[in-house]
C-alpha cells in the first residue's frame, strides 16, 4: 500500500488482485446480492485509491480495507432497508437470490440438491444474524483475522467482540440445529451408559 | 469455573487462542459438564459446516470497472497546488471590490469649514424650500421703503425706476 500512496500504478493493481475474491465474498455475504457485492467491492477499491495520499501505516492494510468495506455495507443493508419499507404492498415479492451453481460432473442430481439446500440453510442463518454479529462471524470465520483486527473493524473491545462471537454463534447453533447437533453428549471423561 | 465463564473465553479456547492457564481450566469444565462440551463440540462441527459454503467469484469485468471508475476520477497535477480553491478567489475578489468601492467613497468630514455651512443650509431644507419664490416676489417691492415714506410726492423717474426694478 506504501508503494501505492508513492503513486505505483502496478501496485494497485496487485492490491486489487489479491484482495478483490476475499472483498466480493465478505460483501456477498453481507448483503446477499451478488449485483450489489460487486458494486460495493468497487467503491471500496475506488475509496482505497483516493485515500492513498493519506495512508498511514499505523494499522494493518486489511484492517483499513475491511473497516472501510464494512462501513460500506452496514449503510447499503441499513439503506435497502429503508427502501423497502417505501414499497409498495402490491408489488411483487422478491424471493433470495439463487445463484445458479451447477453440480459437479461427479455428483448425482439428488445430493446435489442437498447440498444446495444445505447451502441455502446455512446462508440464510447467517443473513439473519444482526448485521453487527453477521459482520464479526464472517471476518471471524471466512477472513479469519484476529480479534484485535475484527475489534478495530467494528469499533469495539476485544471483551465485547468474544461476547458477541458466542451469542452470533450461538444462534447459528440453534438455527442450523438439523446440520451440527449431536445425537448424544458425553464429555470426554465421563463415562457413557452402556 | 462457571458455565458463564466459559461462555466468554469458549470461541478464544476453540480457535486456540487462550493462554495454557484459562485452557486448562475450561478443560476441566469441559470433563465435567455435558451442556458446555455439547455446546462445544457443535460449534466445532458449525464451523465445519460452514466452510462447506461456497464463495463466489468476480465477474470478468470487475478489475475494468475498478478501472474505469478511477480514470474517471478527477486527477491532480503537478501544479494543483497552485490553483486556488473557488471560494477563496470568490472571497478575495468580494474583499477588492468592497475595498475600491470604499475608496471612491467622499471622505466623510461634515464637522469641518464650508462643508459644515452647507449642511447648515440644507438643515432646514423645508423652510427655504420656497426661497427662490420668496426673493422674487413682486409684491414686496411694492411695499413702501424708509426712504419713500419720508417723501410724500416722489419724482416721476424715480416711480419708474421702482417699477422696472421689480419686472
Amino acid at each position: 500500500m506504501l508503494d501505492v500512496k508513492s503513486g505505483d500504478e502496478e501496485s494497485f493493481a496487485i492490491l486489487l488482485q489479491k484482495y478483490r475474491s476475499p472483498m466480493v465474498n465478505f460483501l456477498y455475504r453481507m448483503v446477499r446480492d451478488a449485483a450489489a457485492a460487486e458494486d460495493l467491492a468497487q467503491e471500496v477499491f475506488l475509496r482505497v485509491y483516493r485515500a492513498r495520499k493519506q495512508y498511514s501505516p499505523s494499522a494493518k492494510f486489511t484492517t483499513w480495507l475491511f473497516r472501510i468495506a464494512t462501513n460500506l455495507a452496514l449503510n447499503s443493508i441499513r439503506d435497502n432497508r429503508h427502501r423497502q419499507m417505501d414499497v409498495s404492498i402490491d408489488a411483487p415479492v422478491e424471493e433470495d437470490e439463487v445463484r445458479v451453481e451447477l453440480p459437479a460432473r461427479e455428483m448425482r442430481i439428488d445430493d446435489f440438491m442437498v447440498e444446495r439446500d444445505r447451502t441455502a440453510l446455512i446462508r440464510r442463518a447467517i443473513a439473519a444474524l444482526p448485521e453487527k454479529q453477521r459482520a464479526a462471524v464472517l471476518l471471524h470465520k471466512y477472513e479469519e483475522m484476529d480479534y484485535g483486527e475484527i475489534a478495530r473493524i467494528l469499533d469495539c473491545s476485544e471483551s465485547a467482540l468474544k461476547s458477541l462471537l458466542f451469542r452470533a454463534y450461538e444462534t447459528l447453533r440453534v438455527q442450523l440445529a438439523p446440520l451440527v447437533s449431536q445425537p448424544v453428549a458425553h464429555p470426554p471423561g465421563e463415562r457413557r451408559p452402556s | 469455573m462457571k458455565c458463564e465463564d466459559v461462555s466468554k473465553i469458549l470461541i478464544a479456547y476453540l480457535d486456540r487462542r487462550t493462554n495454557s492457564a484459562d485452557r486448562g481450566e475450561i478443560e476441566a469444565h469441559l470433563s465435567s459438564c455435558p451442556a458446555c462440551w455439547t455446546r462445544a463440540e457443535e460449534f466445532r462441527r458449525l464451523w465445519v459446516v460452514m466452510d462447506a459454503v461456497p464463495g463466489i467469484e468476480p465477474s470478468f469485468a470487475f478489475d475494468a470497472k475498478v478501472r474505469q471508475r478511477i480514470a474517471a476520477e478527477p486527477r491532480s497535477r503537478w501544479f494543483g497546488w497552485l490553483v486556488p480553491q473557488p471560494r477563496i478567489v470568490f472571497s478575495m475578489a468580494l474583499l477588492a471590490a468592497l475595498s475600491i468601492w470604499m475608496a471612491k467613497m467622499p471622505p466623510n468630514d461634515l464637522g469641518s469649514g464650508g462643508k459644515g455651512q452647507d449642511f447648515e443650509a440644507i438643515k432646514d431644507l423645508g423652510v427655504l424650500e420656497n426661497y427662490d419664490v420668496l426673493t422674487k416676489f413682486d409684491a414686496l417691492d411694492e411695499l413702501p421703503t424708509g426712504d419713500s415714506i419720508q417723501v410724500q410726492n416722489p419724482k416721476p423717474e424715480e416711480q419708474s425706476t421702482q417699477k422696472g426694478g421689480g419686472s
